[in-house]
């Protein structure tokens, strides 16, 4: 499968998904505020959506997000729906939200998603130096 | 008018303005079209300038969050327009005062008199609801609700009050017959 692989800028964030057997990596990194919320994250979810046809045996995705205005925030919830269908259907799904530890309100957020969506969490904290 | 008057006037508009600005508590201020790539300088300056006034990192970001939303809804809902197509780049007012105390957003923007009903009805809710009632309503949005056309998720207000705990202070003046001028504060304490 295709690799998608972007590199992050001032507002958008860094995405890498790779599902590579030997060697997966799913993540979603830095900030996002783009200008078209959209069109920024179409891209993701249809890889999802060709991924989840044929996902490998585990499936992790992280989040390690350090802002996300509320467009976005939509978004990332339309991407978590995406693991919750592969969850439901059967497949080993896990969410990584990582936050820096002295951010309540990112740990909330992350604690918000995972009351929303039924899919296996985990929170990870994180220090910035 | 001759061009020396002009001139004259803008020196003297220049200099009200800075007396104006140094006796208040305003830091920043700007009137115009506000586009994504404005949202994106003043969100940043204010980042530095905050960061180098020693504010916690907790403050700095919910600084940084209310001032996105608070910009973005004047690029999306903001009736008056320079390119009469864009449906993002809005003009307004935005304004960030700063005390010893707080930090104050404050936007101004003109919109239509026949959407004020349901912005009132809007924000009225938010700022009666307490934090597990705005939990709920920001859950209940976030799922259901639709991004429209702007890419505006409905959260905004939401988000601003949850971030900051304090309710959005608001106003309409009336321009004419078919709109207002719509002015909102969002406060951030220091001390929280």
């Amino acid at each position: 499968m295709r690799v998608i692989k972007i590199e992050g800028t001032d507002d958008t964030p860094q995405v890498t998904f790779d599902a590579n057997p030997e060697n997966p990596f799913m993540e979603i990194s830095g900030r996002s505020l783009p200008e078209d919320v959209v069109a920024f994250y179409d891209p993701i979810l249809e890889w999802l959506d060709e991924y989840s046809e044929n996902p490998l045996e585990k499936t992790v995705l992280n989040i390690k997000l350090e802002y996300f205005n509320t467009a976005s925030s939509k978004l990332l919830l339309d991407i978590l729906l995406k693991l919750e269908d592969m969850h439901e259907a059967g497949n080993d799904v896990l969410v990584r939200w990582h936050f820096p530890d002295d951010d309540e309100d990112m740990e909330e957020a992350g604690e918000e998603y995972e009351d929303i969506v039924e899919v296996p969490f985990e929170q990870v904290s994180y220090s910035i130096d | 008018m001759t061009e020396n008057q002009n001139i004259n006037e803008n020196l003297h508009f220049a200099f009200d303005f800075f007396n104006i600005m140094k006796n208040s508590d305003v830091t920043f201020a700007y009137e115009g079209e506000i586009t994504h790539e404005i949202t994106k300088a003043f969100s940043s300056l204010a980042e530095s300038h905050i960061a180098l006034s020693n504010e916690s990192n907790s403050l700095q970001k919910r600084v940084f969050h209310v001032m996105v939303e608070s910009l973005q809804n004047i690029s999306k809902h903001s009736s008056e327009r320079i390119n009469p197509d864009s449906i993002t780049n809005g003009q307004g007012i935005f304004l960030v005062t700063k005390n010893d105390k707080e930090y104050n957003i404050t936007t101004g923007n003109v919109v239509f008199n026949e959407n004020i009903p349901a912005l009132k009805e809007h924000i009225e809710k938010i700022n009666s609801g307490n934090k597990k009632i705005l939990k709920d309503l920001y859950k209940e949005k976030i799922k259901f609700g639709k991004l429209s056309q702007k890419g505006g998720a409905g959260l905004g207000f939401i988000d601003m009050v949850r971030k900051t705990g304090e309710q959005l202070i608001y106003t309409f003046l009336d321009l004419n017959d078919k709109k207002s001028y719509f002015i909102l504060t969002s406060t951030i304490f220091r001390t929280k």
